[in-house]
């Protein structure tokens, strides 16, 4: 469906919406300028200004919402980056900046922008998909992350399906592979069906609509109580190539590494394709993102070649340890447990390490010990470090992984510069 | 004793934070001390083993957690293996399972196991943050140090004791925390709750296999120095 023409650009503001942008605006000008990240400050300032005008400044615009607990950030990236192909100005919030302060803030900053690619929390879908009226909301998949903050997965689901349920004119791209999104979707009027894979099932062996214990099948799945079952899909990650509805199958050869990311491409693609994208056309924009908010930056220090990788919780620890070079390159693995981390560690037990048996294994970040526990109980030897350089000396090798959760992960980028 | 067995309660639902740590922290101990330990997962779609030695019991949301306790009420297996005295530990929505009643979804009371003389309902605020307590000096072991996340507030009947006495967090809401009677025991701390509590899984092993030989030092040393960096992080420095 080519719809590439429907964009008119959004309608001028109401004067006092203006003036909240405009104050806004300048709100986050100076707060870059004062070395803090604008990128929140200055929708938090509006929406003082205007409650309503994250509503006002979607109105006219076609926006995608995308939001999943794991891939938001990259995601938002590569629909970014096949969208361009429209040659059309995007709006994004490709820092993270994902509630209502964020999301406001980066329509704000691209006022003309006709389109609108918005990573968005999970707990805030319900609000933003009512605020924005999105042409597309993606459902990447849901599974345990931050409870001592975030809520209960199998509720999110079902609140997600009664906003979808509620938005007729909006399209869902759905992970069909993943049964509590699929569940949540199925909710919705119109939906693409995606199989982008499901690596982590520690959440989804139950049935979420009746409870029962789900067959599982390779990526099938049904329900042997009611009628819930994987939807039939249209587009399809297999190995390292996408097979697109009609049929037609593409190596997708990514920048970016791993699993993971080539799930997260083949869900920009197929939104890509609801705007009018050829799928060679969005391969060629989705292929030159290299780096995506410093994950995957490359950097050079005292010799040695690191490589930064970012995972947050047992789903993304488990898809990250799958990207890892393979040995005798050493890896750093850091943990934190600040707010945004979790101030709980209990998520380190549902990780399987064992695969790091035979390799050089560092410990670092401010819940080290905790990680160290959990690495001996899997019979991983390990050496503790205190820093980066620490990590580099001790790793004695030419180039390092180095994975960590959020505020670990900042930390080290804060000491190693931030490259884009 | 040809090995030890560890029976995991379904772990389709009622794994919701780090809950393998208990098995791994049990078998671990056991295996250092040349116990031969296997542990078994046993699905919410299969029956409850008899031969268990030590069952455990994870945490959960109230939807899986009000499955799991009519399939385990159903099943009758679990019933029947505490009955001839194996050992049971159970924590967060696990444990409110236990009792003989706890609030479900939207709060409605689900008839419970009916293993710990108890009930639970639900607070009015949720707790979420660490936890410190003192436990009942019969059964000789250190405080306890964990992490609690849950809205339930217990209140425990003449049959049940309670396990410790809270001196951080919330616990069971009345300055208790947890529940015990013969070898059932239950806790808040949620998730991994004996990786900062060796003292906690040296007693349950105790109770399912005998008097135990201590571990040599160095096999205990991280642990060690983990349970101390929380509970110094955790207590006002005078």
């Amino acid at each position: 469906m080519d719809n590439s023409n429907r964009t008119g650009g959004p309608p001028r503001l109401p004067m006092r919406a203006k003036i909240a942008t405009t104050v806004g605006g300048a709100a986050a000008t100076v707060s870059r300028l004062t070395g803090r990240d604008g990128s929140v400050i200055g929708g938090i300032v509006g929406l003082r200004l205007q409650p309503d005008l994250l509503s006002l400044l979607a109105q006219g615009r076609q926006i995608v919402l995308v939001t999943g607990t794991n891939g938001k950030t990259t995601t938002t990236r590569l629909i970014t980056a096949a969208l361009s192909a429209l040659g059309q100005e995007i709006a994004s919030n490709m820092y993270g900046a994902n509630m209502e302060a964020g999301l406001t803030s980066a329509l704000s900053r691209a006022p003309d922008a006709p389109l609108a690619v918005l990573e968005t929390d999970e707990k805030y879908i319900p609000a933003m998909v009512r605020a924005t009226r999105p042409r597309v909301v993606v459902l990447l998949n849901l599974s345990r992350d931050q409870m001592d903050r975030a809520a209960e997965i199998w509720l999110l689901a079902r609140r997600w399906r009664d906003a979808l349920a509620a938005a007729p004119d909006c399209r869902v791209v759905a992970n069909a592979d993943d049964p509590l999104v699929a569940w949540a979707a199925s909710g919705a009027r119109q939906v693409t069906w995606v199989a982008a894979g499901q690596r982590w099932r520690e959440d989804s062996w139950c049935c979420p609509h009746c409870g029962a214990h789900l067959q599982r099948d390779g990526d099938d799945w049904s329900c042997r109580e009611c009628p819930n079952r994987r939807p039939p899909v249209s587009w399809v990650l297999a190995g390292e190539t996408v097979i697109d509805p009609s049929g037609r199958a593409r190596p997708i050869e990514l920048s970016l590494p791993g699993r993971a990311n080539r799930s997260n491409a083949v869900v920009a693609l197929a939104v890509a394709d609801a705007f009018g994208v050829p799928v060679p056309n969005a391969l060629r924009e989705l292929r030159g993102v290299t780096s995506v908010a410093g994950r995957y930056t490359q950097v050079r220090r005292n010799g040695c070649e690191l490589r930064l990788l970012l995972a947050k919780n047992p789903a993304g620890w488990l898809e990250a340890l799958d990207v890892l070079a393979p040995p005798p390159v050493p890896v750093l693995l850091a943990v934190n447990a600040q707010g945004p981390d979790g101030r709980d560690t209990s998520w380190l037990w549902d990780v399987d390490y064992r695969r790091l048996r035979h390799r050089v294994v560092l410990v670092g970040g401010e819940r080290k010990l905790d990680l160290a526990v959990r690495l001996e109980a899997d019979g991983v030897p390990f050496r503790l470090v205190n820093d980066i350089d620490e990590a580099i000396s001790a790793a004695g090798a030419p180039s390092l992984d180095v994975l960590a959760n959020y505020t670990a992960f900042q930390q080290y980028r804060a000491v190693l510069g931030r490259t884009e | 004793m040809t090995s030890l067995r560890l029976v995991w309660v379904y772990p389709d639902l009622l794994s919701t934070y780090g809950d393998r740590g208990n098995a791994l922290v049990l078998e671990r101990r056991a295996r250092l001390r040349g116990i031969p330990t296997e542990i078994i997962e046993v699905n919410s779609d299969q029956p409850v083993p008899l031969d268990g030695h030590i069952y455990l019991m994870g945490g959960g949301e109230d939807l899986p957690q009000t499955l799991a306790t009519r399939r385990l009420l159903a099943d009758g297996g679990l019933h029947e293996a505490v009955n001839r005295g194996a050992v049971l530990f159970a924590v967060c929505a696990g444990y409110q399972m236990l009792g003989m009643e706890f609030g479900g979804v939207d709060d409605v009371a689900i008839a419970g196991l009916g293993l710990l003389d108890m009930r639970s309902g639900r607070g009015e605020q949720r707790a979420v943050g660490e936890i410190v307590a003192d436990v009942d000096p019969v059964l000789r072991v250190p405080k306890l140090t964990g992490f609690e996340n849950h809205q339930g507030v217990t209140r425990l009947g003449p049959h049940a004791k309670p396990l410790a006495r809270t001196t951080l967090g919330i616990g069971n809401g009345d300055g208790t925390e947890g529940a015990y009677a013969g070898r059932v025991l239950g806790t808040y701390l949620h998730g991994p709750a004996l990786v900062r509590n060796p003292g906690l899984a040296d007693l349950l092993l105790s109770w399912a296999v005998g008097q135990l030989p201590p571990l040599r030092p160095e096999a205990e040393a991280l642990a060690q120095r983990l349970r101390d960096e929380r509970l110094a992080a955790v207590t006002p420095q005078p």
